[in-house]
């Protein structure tokens, strides 16, 4: 069984199909691209990944989508994160109120066991519990190079810089399956190739399993082990960068078709 | 914002306290001593002010962790600290030492706040705030039709609070008693707000949606930031009923509310300082308006009857004068004013 094994994920909006009958495995320790063309589905499908949409029938329909062999569907979303998932979004989702450091420490938020009382006292137990957690959560700041940033307010900070604090938090939950969604959005050219940077090691220094949304297909043809392609809902194609480059479907999806180009004359 | 400049940390630790520098310490330790030696020197009236001051910086910083904190709207926050007043006040009628008494208060009004925080879970601002207000006209109804719990339309009336054969029947007396429990209560507050609670209530009001996938049970915590700030509303409740020695239904009206909501808009939403900024600034108004009505009424004698009515308008202009040049309340202006003494008497 694979690592991540989507299988027959159906999603509607009141008659709407987002998504339909999408399955596509991603291996461990992989980074695997989802594409396609705008609104073909792809954050629909993270979302079901992740818990904020429910696919049809939800844990006793006909889909399936489990971790490491563990069901998600079952699960609600703030629980998905204890099993190894985290996720960043396509518009920034930070905390503005938070320094850079809180956010970060929120993303291990699952992981920090201490109860009401321990944080009312503030006593030993919680302090020693904050400076283990602190240590962890300064690694990734020391891996994303954000030690400039770490106590200013996450609002205040550049576009480039947000999004690596994003990276950040989702890291700081020590995951195991990791949803990028459209990290370098937006982004200059100096700032892709550094984020196409981390994204390399975090699979191959941390382990973790990538899961990218990305329109910039020079950096998804790059560094992808496999990609998947949707279009309407539907899975068109999945397999290597090249397999999918060479894609009949794939090249209609993206450039259209000679018949469709003159089908109105 | 930044320390200042040469103050950096070599530990996790030092960087995790509430009061970072030696200088901040000090000036934290003197200002608690004159705290505590202040009252000798005053006479009955100001201390009697002291005192509401500090029974309002609870209720305050209560309601900045719900609404500032977490971003949860309550119009309900003065029935809360009603409900705190009479529980405290039934248990000490019925004989509960006074510490037991002011706890079970705030457990009592955790309960309630609990049960009136579940809308949290599908109405946001505005409609939250709606709802939390049928909280208070749902309590005040029962204040005043409570029978013999509440007293209905007569109250409670209550004896000074003892403790350990001690009473506290003076206003010097209840001065320490409220003064603890305001620091303890700004303590309680300033450690949740450093640690996971804290931070997860934060992430609530900034962006929900990423809060949940980062692993915070939306649900679970929109109660507890409910059940934490209403036990501090009923500690400050219990002390109130206890302090005037009487408790009605009317006091804790919407008045009262939307008071406490100035209250943590003035002083600054989500900052600890700011809720005392806050309760300082509108517990001393409207004295400071009866000082100014009086010294006037020599020269306009029509004054002193309408003393009521100019306190509402002063009110109302300055909350609205608040919103407009000072946004992020007193809590930022204070932060400003530290930033420029600290480069005094350079620019930059």
């Amino acid at each position: 069984m694979a690592y991540l094994d989507v299988c027959d994920v159906t999603l509607t909006f009141k008659g709407i199909a987002a998504l339909m009958g999408v399955s596509f495995t991603v291996e461990q320790g992989t980074i695997a691209s989802l594409i396609g063309p705008n609104g073909a589905g792809k954050t629909s499908m993270l979302n079901c990944i992740s818990g904020r949409y429910i696919p049809d029938g939800g844990a006793r329909g006909p889909c399936s989508i489990s971790l490491d062999g563990e069901c998600l569907l079952s699960l609600p979303a703030h629980k998905r994160t204890e099993l190894g998932l985290s996720r960043t979004f396509q518009n920034i989702a930070l905390f503005k109120g938070l320094s850079v450091l809180d956010n970060l420490m929120v993303g291990r938020h699952g992981r920090i066991n201490y109860g009401l009382l321990s944080s009312i006292m503030y006593w030993g137990k919680t302090i020693r519990a904050e400076e283990r957690h602190r240590r962890r959560v300064e690694d990734v700041i020391d891996f994303l190079n954000l030690s400039p940033y770490r106590h200013q307010h996450a609002g205040r900070l550049p576009y480039g810089v947000r999004k690596r604090v994003e990276l950040g938090r989702a890291l700081a939950a020590e995951p195991k399956l990791i949803l990028l969604d459209e990290p370098m959005a937006g982004m200059n050219l100096e700032e892709t190739e550094d984020m196409a940077r981390y994204i390399l090691d975090i699979a191959e220094e941390w382990g973790v399993t990538v899961l990218l949304v990305e329109h910039d297909m020079g950096v998804v043809m790059d560094i992808s082990d496999k990609v998947v392609v949707i279009d309407f809902g539907q899975k068109i194609a999945e397999g290597t960068p090249d397999e999918v480059q060479a894609n009949k479907d794939v090249i209609a999806a993206y450039l259209g078709t000679e018949d469709a180009a003159f089908a109105g004359r | 914002m930044q320390g200042k400049c040469g103050l950096f940390f070599t530990s996790y630790r030092g960087e995790a306290q509430i009061f970072q520098s030696g200088f901040q310490k000090l000036m934290v330790g003197l200002f608690a001593a004159v705290l505590i030696a202040v009252p000798l020197g005053l006479d009955n009236y100001l201390v009697s002010v002291m005192n509401l001051i500090f029974i309002a910086v609870i209720g305050a910083v209560s309601l900045n962790l719900l609404t500032g904190a977490c971003g949860q709207i309550s119009l309900g926050h003065g029935a809360f600290i009603g409900v705190g007043a009479f529980a405290a006040g039934q248990c000490s009628l019925h004989g509960v030492p006074f510490p037991l008494a002011i706890l079970s208060g705030g457990l009592v009004t955790a309960l309630v706040g609990m049960v009136f925080g579940v809308p949290s879970l599908r109405l946001k601002g505005i409609y939250l705030a709606i709802a939390t207000l049928a909280a208070q006209l749902v309590l005040e109804f029962v204040f005043l039709h409570g029978g013999e719990v509440t007293g209905g339309s007569n109250g409670l009336l209550l004896d000074p609070p003892q403790m350990f054969g001690f009473s506290f029947d003076s206003e010097i007396r209840m001065y320490y008693l409220l003064f603890a429990f305001a620091a303890l209560s700004l303590l309680m507050v300033s450690n949740i707000m450093r640690s996971k609670y804290g931070r997860a209530f934060v992430s609530i009001r900034d962006f929900y949606l990423s809060a949940e996938i980062n692993g915070v049970n939306l649900f679970w915590y929109k109660i507890i930031a409910f059940g934490v700030s209403s036990f501090l509303a009923g500690v400050a409740g219990g002390l109130w009923g206890h302090y005037t020695g009487y408790i009605s239904g009317e006091q804790f009206n919407i008045g009262l509310s939307i008071t406490y909501l100035a209250m943590v808009v003035i002083g600054g939403l989500g900052s600890v300082l700011g809720s005392v900024f806050g309760a300082v600034f509108l517990t001393v108004l409207p004295e400071v308006l009866n000082v100014l009505a009086n010294g006037l009424s020599d020269y306009i004698p029509a004054i002193t009857q309408r003393v009521g009515a100019i306190q509402h308008g002063v009110f109302g202009l300055v909350l609205i004068l608040f919103l407009v040049y000072e946004p992020e309340g007193l809590a930022h202006r204070w932060r400003l004013i530290k930033a420029y003494w600290k480069l005094y008497p350079f620019a930059h």
